[in-house]
């Protein structure tokens, strides 16, 4: 999967819960999900869980507190899809 | 000692309802005029072998569904009292006048009591299955909101805004005649100019499961499920289950007056109390006495006299109670036969709407005031003989009667030995 595949599938998996139409429009790698798309916090749960099943992948506890932007989940879900 | 403050009187300037027999105000009055029953036979019910397969459920659109919830707030969604207190509440709110979009301020003078008995109980069962699975991850974020008490309110306050007390209340049956007595409460002394007040009840198998089980639901009207909800009928044998919610704007006079708003009626009192389970209450019945007391103290809070009362909105949930009620309103009213108040029970329509039902019935009890009219008690031709002893059959309209109302008395009562009960009065500006 390219980076832009992976952006592509992200943005579809988040954008239920996305505030900001406008960053999510330009949403890049830097984009941060709770400042810049304004997701609620509660919901960064259920984007992970949207994640877990997206790519048939499990996220521990400490990759999901990592997981705050576009980059950062895009690298926990390549590690994840290589171990 | 000095005078007593004054007390705010209190109206009601908005209304909503999600029923059985009809979803929002308008189809409400009209069903509620014509007699029409939301009871159906459910065969998922049957499916599981319920005694009692009939029920009212309201009937909801995925369309209409998303007029009142944002596709964000409708992923994972699964708790239908949240849905129809919502839908009732958002209605009410834009009947007395108000707004509903994200933007709006913090509105610190409104508050709200929203009442149910159990939260998103079909969401609750999701999250036990996964939970058992060692799948606790995957409940998400949406189980704590749909399945706390206060799911309810959380909901309504945040699309709505409100920033004065926002809660829940719980009492059975009670529950939402009692939701109107506390925000009535509020606004009486003075603690809000308005409060939102209003009860739902979840649908469907899990919820009705236990009362199924106690054998106080009627089985012998699964091919007659319009007939089946039959108070103060001798043939009556067990009440039919319904969900639902009512919501009502509560609001002071001198705010109403200053809005220049469309006033349904006035809520002249009420009362609260509780039988103790002594005296013949138990967890399950109620304590005469208390019944009676709460009625009286009732009319003395609204400084009425029994003989100003022109009907009554009674409990009544066509079980062998009824006669039992009719005997403790003679006594407390201290009037009989032809003396007696019309009296009616929306739950010959809409089956009994559990911790919903005090709100929906209020809301009937005000379109009667507004409009004029008694709506007819159906399946109530066969008058049980010891009510007819108590009171003429002809106080029990089987047909929409017009008549002038200006008083009426509406009365909740739930498991716990609790009584809750309202006066109601015609608006004159």
């Amino acid at each position: 999967m390219t980076r832009e595949e992976f952006i592509t599938t992200l943005k579809k998996i988040v954008q239920p819960y996305i505030q900001d139409e406008e960053a999510f429009h330009n949403l890049t790698e830097d984009t941060d999900f709770i400042n810049d798309l304004k997701i609620n916090s509660a919901n960064l749960v259920d984007v992970i869980l949207d994640v877990e099943d997206e790519f048939d992948i499990e996220i521990d506890n400490d990759s999901m507190e990592k997981m705050l932007s576009v980059k950062a989940a895009i690298e926990i879900i390549e590690s994840k899809l290589a171990s | 000692m000095g005078e007593p403050p004054t007390r705010n009187r209190v109206v009601i300037t908005g209304m909503g309802v999600v029923a059985p027999n009809a979803v929002g105000l308008d189809h409400f009055l009209k069903a509620i005029q014509q007699g029409i029953s939301g009871i159906t036979f459910h065969q998922n019910l049957k499916d599981l072998n319920f005694s009692c397969c009939i029920g009212g459920i309201p009937d909801v659109s995925e369309e209409l569904k998303s007029q009142y919830l944002t596709p964000l707030q409708l992923r994972g969604f699964n708790s239908s009292g949240i849905l129809y207190g919502c839908m009732a509440g958002i209605d009410a709110w834009k009947d007395a006048g108000f707004s509903v979009h994200a933007e709006t301020l913090v509105d610190y003078d409104t508050g709200m009591v929203f009442g149910t008995g159990t939260s998103g109980i079909e969401k609750f069962r999701e999250a036990i299955y996964k939970l058992d699975d060692k799948k606790v991850k995957r409940l998400g974020s949406t189980v704590v909101i749909q399945t706390m008490a206060s799911g309810i309110s959380a909901y309504l306050g945040g699309i709505l805004g409100l920033g004065n007390q926002v809660t829940t209340n719980s009492s059975a049956c009670t529950t939402g005649t009692e939701a109107i007595y506390m925000g009535f409460e509020r606004i009486q002394r003075g603690k809000a100019k308005r409060m939102l007040v209003g009860a739902c009840s979840d649908d469907g198998a899990y919820i009705w499961g236990g009362f199924d089980a106690m054998r106080v639901m009627t089985y012998k009207h699964d091919d007659t499920p319009e007939k089946g909800s039959r108070p103060m009928s001798e043939t009556a044998s067990g009440f039919v289950p319904g969900s639902g919610a009512g919501a009502l704007v509560l609001e002071s006079l001198e705010s109403a007056m200053e809005r220049g708003a469309n006033i349904y009626a006035e809520v002249l009192g009420g009362d609260i109390n509780s039988g103790g389970q002594r005296n013949g209450g138990t967890m399950t019945a109620p304590n005469s006495e208390a019944v009676q007391k709460c009625i009286t103290n009732a009319m003395k809070d609204a400084k009425i006299l029994p003989d100003q009362i022109d009907a009554i909105n009674g409990h009544l949930t066509a079980t062998i109670k009824d006669p039992t009620e009719i005997e403790n309103w003679t006594i407390a009213l201290q009037r009989k036969g032809s003396d007696f108040p019309y009296i009616n029970s929306l739950k010959s329509m809409i089956g009994h709407c559990l911790a919903a039902a005090g709100t929906i019935e209020s809301v009937a009890t005000v379109l009667q005031l507004k409009h004029q009219f008694l709506f007819p008690n159906i399946n109530g031709e066969d008058v049980h003989p010891e009510i007819s002893k108590l009171i003429d059959s002809e106080k029990i309209p089987t047909q929409k009667r017009k008549t002038e109302l200006n008083i009426i008395a509406k009365a909740s009562f739930g498991f716990g030995d609790v009584n809750g009960c309202l006066i109601f009065r015609r608006y004159k500006s």
